[in-house]
């Protein structure tokens, strides 16, 4: 019958996300995995990266990713969250509905337009403010954190307009500002919501690679200060691919694995907190 | 108490801290844009959008990049769309919480937050090496379509839900079967929302660089089959802008690559409007 | 038509469960051919809940029953969903038309059943709606997207689309609620006109409605039947206190 066969041709369908994660988790391990485990661990997780001479340690890197994450953090989220709180509380309906797609139209231009501007505007102020070659975790830093902040919006924006009204109502009944009432109602309520942003947005900042590549330096050492070049893990796939070979290029892979993994962990993360159906 | 400030000050300063930072976020999206517009808007003559790249990008135009895009974002909108939408379809239509929906949806959900350059990896080792593709439009138009099959299931999802449960009860009780009420009310209802997520993400490919260049290449040569090497817009602009090769190309190309994602954006926005207008 | 015994529609020991819920407690009930039945009673007890069940559409709710509902004699559960709900038409308490012409809502149905051709298409369609009184008003309009018309029109047009399916039984749930009273009229003088032809099952919050058209009228409170009997005894001489009290207007 043809209700029938529609309802498994559509579930056939309906599996090719979960198909497609499962082929890309298999090649991309299938590609790396084994180098890891010949070379073992301790030298996979070493300081030292100099691939075509047999050196496959990929810490110095890892180091870089958190450190450039970690300050995307710091100048996406407060900017994020105090985007999302000024549309959800602060605004009236006509403002939301103009500002929220523009902000949005942040998260549509590509990274490497991105990375562009931070070449010609940013690197240049920050190599004459501070010194430094410019190209450094600072700059990687503000330009990530101006990248990820419309997915902190978006999704903090959601969850506090999911908070019901009720509680403001009761709030402010108790004579209560707006102001205190998205401190210690709102936000407590919608923390599980924006944490998950934040997490997302973490996972963005990880996994970014053309802004990255164009403004953080690259350097292959442990930055010492944020005014220092800095590679990440993704800039290394990206920049080494095109010529890697033999081992060279399975290391490549296991640095892709290990991204894919703490990616999965994340978004697992990120999904059990919001508890999405 | 100690020293403590007044709430409604208290308000006051941060509603302006709020203004201000939400201020300064519009401002860097305008200054962007602008910066982009200012320096590149100029380099777009007829001559610049027609021409094919020559001499590695230093002279002539950028058709060569615009037709490997078109093509490219086509072939993963031929294939992300129809498993997208079928997805997206059977998720609403056919599952009601359990344990196949939670894992269908946290595939879709993984595989968004899947960053581009793990598909360049996927996409280089599978379509161009493994399944032998090579560098071509077809591998990277297949790449793109892995990585826009969860906007597509997302928004589709949406739309479907939006259409009233009084349709599809009306078309039962007419004894309509479940397909030809999905296929006939359901999904031409949902219309304008699947294409909104189609629009968006054609969006996401267009601006696509990691995932493209380890799998479509970057021969600036005009394509001439599907298995013909390309480098897409975002692809020239990265070369370009990287290797400083032409500092004025690079910005017509940027220019370029703003103007359709506004398009795309606005379009987008604009039908999501008119699907929200009729149901609510 | 065959001539039997048997009632169009027998109800037999009929519990419907939602989840989280008993709608529907020990229906016994049988429902004539040709006539209007009227149920009434207050909100919730249950009468909506019934026809839902008598067209399978209780499934879509994840409802689930007990007890068996038998159309000429066969389970419902034994005939084809699909044939079922052709044969059982059902009209919703606030008209839904979907999305396209009037032309289209009135052949959606009949065109995913069979293959007509537009001779035939152009046929059923008016005499669908000269049977549901809505011809005269939309004859030049066909073509106009079925949103364009009034609510009462809506209504009517909701009949003839159930119309169009050639049913047998045709079951309203409190049709005109929220309509004018002169769509009310026509919906009622519809039944009354068709009545030969169909089985009508009328749910009604409007006692009088029921007064005026029904042959029989049934009187449900809390998921169960308390009473049924013609109109004229239901009205004029109830068994049951609690029908007594409703028809007076006690409580509602």
């Amino acid at each position: 019958m043809k209700d029938k066969i529609a309802e498994k041709i559509l579930l056939l369908i309906a599996c090719s996300a979960i198909l497609l994660l499962l082929l890309i988790t298999f090649f991309i391990f299938q590609q790396g995995l084994p180098l890891v485990l010949r070379i073992g661990f301790g030298n996979f997780f070493s300081a030292h990266w100099a691939p075509t001479r047999g050196f496959f340690g990929i810490f110095s890197m890892i180091i870089g990713s958190l450190m450039v994450t970690f300050g995307a953090l710091v100048f996406g989220v407060p900017f994020g969250l105090a985007c999302a709180v000024f549309l959800a509380e602060f605004s009236s309906s006509a403002i939301q509905k103009t500002l929220k797609p523009v902000i949005e139209l942040l998260a549509g231009i590509p990274s490497v337009v991105y990375g562009f501007i931070g070449i010609v505007v940013l690197v240049p102020f920050i190599r004459e403010s501070f010194g430094g070659p410019g190209f450094s975790v600072l700059s990687a830093s503000i330009v990530l954190g101006i990248m990820i902040m419309p997915t902190i919006v978006s999704i903090s924006y959601d969850s506090l307009i999911a908070v019901p009204k009720t509680y403001r109502e009761g709030s402010y009944a108790l004579g209560a500002t707006k102001w205190q009432t998205v401190v210690m109602l709102l936000f407590p309520a919608a923390r599980s919501g924006i944490v998950a942003g934040i997490i997302l947005g973490m996972g963005r900042a990880i996994g970014e690679t053309m802004a990255v590549i164009m403004i953080a330096g690259n350097a292959l050492k442990i930055p010492g200060s944020i005014f220092d070049s800095v590679r990440t893990l993704t800039a290394t796939i990206a920049l080494e691919l095109g010529y890697a070979a033999g081992d060279h290029r399975a290391a490549l892979f296991a640095c892709g694995s290990f991204l894919f993994l703490i990616i999965i962990i994340l978004n697992v993360i990120a999904i059990r907190i919001t508890g999405r159906k | 108490m100690g020293f403590r400030i007044e709430p409604r000050v208290n308000q006051k300063i941060a509603y302006y801290v709020l203004l201000l930072m939400t201020i300064i976020t519009v401002l860097v999206l305008f200054f962007i844009i602008g910066y982009v517009f200012k320096n590149g808007l100029g380099q777009l003559s007829f001559a610049f959008l027609t021409q094919k790249t020559m001499d590695m990008g230093k002279g002539g135009g950028i058709f060569s990049s615009i037709v490997g895009t078109l093509f490219v974002a086509l072939v993963a909108i031929v294939i992300a769309t129809p498993l997208g939408v079928g997805s997206a379809l059977y998720l609403v239509e056919y599952t009601r919480g359990g344990p196949v929906r939670r894992v269908i949806s946290f595939g879709a959900d993984c595989l968004a937050g899947v960053p581009s350059i793990i598909f360049g990896l996927f996409g280089f080792i599978f379509f161009v090496i493994h399944l032998g593709m090579g560098w071509s439009i077809l591998s990277g138009g297949l790449t793109l379509a892995v990585m826009i099959i969860p906007t597509i299931i997302r928004t589709t999802e949406e739309a479907i839900k939006a259409v009233p449960r009084s349709y599809r009860e009306i078309s039962y009780s007419l004894g309509v079967g479940k397909f030809d009420t999905i296929f006939k009310v359901v999904l031409p209802a949902s219309l304008p929302g699947i294409l909104t997520g189609v629009i968006l993400g054609i969006g996401r490919a267009v601006g696509e660089t990691a995932a493209v260049i380890f799998t479509a290449g970057s021969s600036h040569n005009l394509p001439t089959s599907l298995f013909s090497s390309t480098r897409t817009l975002a692809v020239h602009f990265y070369i370009l802008a990287r290797e400083g090769i032409s500092m004025p190309k690079a910005y017509g190309t940027a220019a370029v690559l703003i103007i359709i994602i506004l398009l795309i954006n606005f379009a987008a926005y604009r039908l999501m409007h008119r699907f929200i207008a009729r149901y609510y | 038509m065959m001539q039997t015994d048997e009632a169009k529609i027998r109800v037999d020991n009929l519990n419907l469960y939602y989840p989280g819920r008993q709608a529907l407690r020990n229906i016994n009930l049988d429902i004539e051919e040709n006539e209007i039945l009227g149920i009434i009673g207050p909100a919730n007890s249950g009468k909506s809940s019934l026809l839902r069940a008598i067209n399978r559409l209780h499934e879509i709710d994840l409802a689930r029953l007990t007890g068996r509902i038998m159309l000429d004699g066969i389970n419902i559960f034994d005939v084809r969903i699909n044939d079922l709900r052709r044969r059982v038409g059902l009209i919703f308490a606030t008209p839904v038309v979907l999305p396209g012409t009037i032309y289209k809502n009135l052949t959606y149905g009949p065109k995913s059943h069979n293959h007509f051709s537009r001779a035939q298409l152009d046929r059923l369609v008016e005499d669908s709606l000269v049977a549901a009184n809505l011809w005269d008003e939309v004859k030049d309009r066909l073509r106009d997207s079925a949103s364009t018309i009034s609510g009462g029109q809506q209504q009517r047009l909701c009949i003839a689309r159930t119309l169009a399916m050639n049913p047998e039984v045709i079951m309203m749930d409190e049709p005109c609620s929220g309509l004018d009273p002169i769509s009310t009229a026509k919906i009622e003088a519809t039944m009354l006109e068709l009545k030969d032809k169909y089985t009508f099952i009328l749910v009604t919050n409007n006692t009088k409605q029921a007064a005026r058209v029904a042959d029989r009228t049934a009187f449900f409170l809390s998921g169960e039947l308390i009473e049924i009997g013609t109109t004229e005894s239901i009205f004029t001489n109830p068994q049951d206190e609690r029908t007594d009290q409703y028809i007076r207007g006690k409580f509602g």
